[in-house]
């Protein structure tokens, strides 16, 4: 087969797109991953690292249980990914926090804890502490912290590392990767098999082909006749100078980078494809990282950027396969850092053959068609 | 190590500041990291790793020219001009929360 002729293409070259490449690779497959360019809205240059199961899936069983197992996987799938690469992901999964400085979102969010608890039963624990608890337990955390909740299965890695072992791991197994091949458009062929046209004018040619394009799934997935359709929200992030001290916690919203950097983050904005960021988005998450660990008042902000998110219309995940062309698969998540575990083997599963994972059932696009018919 | 041989010798001039105790001249204008390579070609800090750094992109993009600047850790050198009387010190690994 030539370079432009392969079993599987995917189109997104981002965290989901790298992780389902290796799961297939993995097992056997041949695969080429066709990306755009350096300004195309990629999703995984904003992610958190965070590896985060606490009240994912509080309304939704399924989503509940699938992060679960993925939180389960990580260490296993780090371990592989870093033999394979020989680099450092910098996985700490020793359990992680939400601060809260507001007591009614406190309350809610036990609320949510408690759901996502009944879906998990006793595979998973949490807790609650009042603020002097965590005082208690951490000196250094702030006066206006009223409350915090952890659980013991959150964690995080080093993004950027991540990121680069897969890229590395997929061409180690000798996956394909041309970036600069932005897709416009995805034409399904008679007798089966897609042709893909690059914007840049190359055309390649499937016999399966996987969305995982990010916020650049919704006209290829019309194409596809599929009828997901994602948007973006936007989340701002800060980045510190490098501090020599560890910061004690890993929590959803401030965690330091194993090379001392410490990231705040966790906003969430309907800002269109509006990616820039903004200065009183900015001095919140400033404040209310100093809030939390009032020691962090003088340390220095070197970078802050926006990045949009790719919610789901009802923000869980989607693993889909076309009715009209079964050779065509479309996936998006939220949580590609958590969920890498899953899609690097049951999602791969699933799409080698779907009698492999039943369980995915829940998270078709059925659920779409269903609510927009009621 | 020596730089002389790759620049042009200037007047010396008129603004004394210290880096790392020794009293050096600079000129009004001059950047600290302008400061720092026209007084050596040594490295300005050491990364974490013990890694050697100096001013690199001169426009406050790499951060590679951090240095201490009147108690002050990772300031810009590359973005600040020298003042009288400045104390300049290259750090070595990272700062701590709590200074001195």
């Amino acid at each position: 087969m030539s370079d432009k002729n392969a079993e599987f293409i995917i189109v997104g070259a981002g965290v989901v797109g790298l992780s389902i490449a290796l799961g297939l690779l993995q097992k056997g497959h041949q695969v080429t991953i066709l990306d755009g360019g350096d300004s195309d809205l990629s999703a995984s240059k904003g992610n958190f690292g965070l590896i985060w199961l606490q009240a994912k899936g509080s309304h939704f069983a399924p989503y509940a249980k699938w992060t679960h197992k993925a939180v389960k996987k990580w260490p296993d799938f780090a371990k592989s990914l870093e033999e394979l690469t020989q680099i450092n992901l910098a996985l700490e999964q020793t359990g992680g926090y939400e601060f809260f400085t507001d007591s009614n979102e406190f309350k809610a969010f036990q609320a949510d804890l408690k759901q996502q608890q009944i879906h998990l039963g006793k595979k998973s624990s949490y807790e609650i502490l009042t603020g002097d608890d965590l005082r208690k337990r951490y000196a250094g955390i702030g006066d206006k912290v009223v409350g915090a909740t952890f659980c013991p299965l959150d964690g995080h890695v080093n993004p950027l590392k991540l990121f680069s072992a897969l890229h590395s791991a997929v061409l180690t197994l000798g996956g394909k990767i041309f970036s600069n091949n932005k897709v416009k458009n995805i034409t399904p062929l008679q007798g089966g098999g897609f042709k893909l046209l690059a914007l840049n004018g190359n055309r390649f040619y499937s016999d399966r082909v996987i969305l995982a394009a990010g916020l650049g799934t919704n006209s290829l997935a019309k194409q596809l006749d599929f009828v997901t359709q994602v948007r973006p929200q936007r989340g701002e992030l800060l980045i510190t100078e490098k501090i020599a001290e560890r910061l004690p916690f890993v929590s959803s919203t401030i965690r330091q980078v194993n090379e001392g950097g410490i990231q705040i983050g966790g906003t969430s904005e309907e800002a269109g494809l509006d990616d820039s960021e903004s200065l009183n988005v900015m001095v919140n998450l400033a404040q209310h990282a100093v809030s939390v660990y009032p020691q962090l008042s003088n340390v220095r902000v070197n970078r802050a950027w926006g990045a949009l998110r790719i919610l789901s219309p009802d923000g869980y995940p989607v693993y889909a396969q076309s009715h009209q062309y079964p050779g065509a698969y479309l996936v998006t998540c939220h949580s590609g850092i958590t969920l890498a575990s899953l899609h690097c083997s049951l999602l791969a599963e699933w799409i080698i053959d779907a009698s492999n994972q039943s369980t995915l059932e829940a998270f078709s696009e059925n659920r779409f068609s269903i609510s927009s018919a009621a | 190590m020596k730089i002389d041989s790759r620049f042009q010798a200037r007047p010396k001039g008129n603004i004394s500041l210290s880096i790392d105790g020794e009293i050096v001249f600079a000129h009004k204008g001059d950047t600290v990291a302008t400061a720092l390579l026209a007084d050596s070609g040594n490295a300005s800090r050491k990364t974490n790793k013990n890694s050697p750094r100096t001013p690199f992109c001169m426009m406050g993009v790499c951060f590679d020219c951090l240095v201490e600047i009147n108690g002050s850790p990772n300031e810009q050198s590359c973005m600040i001009q020298v003042e009288e009387g400045m104390v300049v010190k290259r750090p070595k690994g990272l700062r701590n929360y709590e200074q001195k």
